[in-house]
């Protein structure tokens, strides 16, 4: 994994797609984090302290399943989702490195926080490639 | 693998303490966490333990400052020591930026210290890194035994298994009673922001003191 710089343009159209996920899903909270369990961006009303604990077992979490699923012969579970008496979680893979974590509670539906969500993960996906091709070509 | 963001100018990085099963990572972990002030510290995180061994991993996020114009913001972790752990290890492991060896000074983990080092290497050639080319510390623990009856290894001994060009910087420490703890965390804090400023200006010409 190389390091990860990224600009306030970059970041910026992150934190639109995932207000943008948040508003159209329901869910109260989006972060982006990498597989090492660094925060990218984070939008959403949570406590700055648990959003980092939040990251490093997300990606630690997220790690111990794939491990589980290889196991199996699977090359990893592609659906991830906790589920509370009010608050559920689910996780998805972005790229090969990152990881979006979805914070809803029962006022929305994991349907429509999955269907609104591929579609942020499919802008924040064509990004990346288009930043790594600005990387190359510069 | 730092993050570096240019919105909040904030450099993430990421250091593992690691080190045999018993050899008093999370020790650290907990005598830095008293050390810091609150403006410094985020919250120490400890996934269920089996007795007083880490079964996951330890978790310190903190901030340090600011060099230059950037805020340097470090996450602290440690790997459960015991050997048949290794998967957990590896992905404690992943996108790590600094090392923390934490070796065991009783003579009876010996072996153990020389093992773990042996998998860390192993470790991190999987992820295409190696200790010559991270920034790693490594920190004698336990000295506080030296001179009771328990037998202790001596620093020379220590250094001929672990570091024998004396490549690493190294220091004596008893993580119990805080001593050496900083001297270690110091260190290992300025090598890994000296590296990961260096690697920014030379693969995208960014400099941090500018």
């Amino acid at each position: 994994m190389a390091d990860l710089v990224l600009t306030k343009q970059v970041l910026d159209q992150i934190d639109a797609i995932l207000t943008d996920v948040i508003e159209k899903s329901g869910a109260h909270t989006v972060l982006l984090i990498d597989k090492a369990g660094q925060i990218i961006s984070f939008q959403g009303a949570m406590d700055q302290e648990k959003v980092a604990s939040l990251a490093a077992l997300t990606a630690a979490n997220y790690g111990a399943t794939t491990a589980i699923a290889r196991l199996f012969g699977e090359e990893e579970f592609t659906l991830l989702f906790h589920k509370g008496k009010k608050e559920n979680i689910h996780f998805s893979n972005v790229g090969e490195e990152y990881l979006m974590i979805t914070v809803f509670n029962n006022s929305t539906h994991l349907g429509l926080v999955r269907l609104e969500l591929r579609k942020g993960l499919e802008k924040i996906e064509s990004m990346f490639a288009e930043n790594l091709r600005d990387w190359f070509n510069a | 693998m730092a993050i570096i963001s240019f919105r909040s100018d904030e450099i993430h990085c990421k250091i593992v303490y690691y080190g045999p099963g018993r050899g008093g990572k999370t020790t650290n972990l907990i005598a830095i966490h008293k050390a810091l002030g609150h403006q410094v510290r985020g919250e120490l995180l400890s996934i269920d333990t089996a007795g007083d061994r880490t079964l996951f991993f330890d978790f310190l996020p903190m901030d340090l400052g600011t060099i230059g114009k950037f805020r340097i913001k470090i996450s602290l972790y440690t790997v459960p020591g015991q050997v048949r752990y290794n998967d957990t290890r590896k992905l404690v492991l992943k996108g790590v930026d600094g090392i923390v060896f934490v070796a065991d000074s009783l003579a009876a983990r010996r072996h153990n210290n020389i093992e773990s080092f042996q998998n860390l290497k192993d470790n991190l050639a999987e992820q295409g890194k190696s200790v010559e080319t991270l920034p790693v510390v490594v920190q004698y623990n336990k000295r506080d035994l030296d001179g009771t009856k328990v037998p202790v290894m001596a620093m020379e001994e220590l250094e001929r298994d672990l570091n024998i060009d004396h490549h690493f910087p190294a220091f004596p420490a008893s993580a119990l009673r805080g001593d050496g703890v900083r001297e270690t965390f110091k260190k290992i804090c300025m090598l890994t922001v000296v590296d990961v400023s260096a690697r920014l200006l030379k693969e995208k010409g960014v400099n941090l003191s500018g």
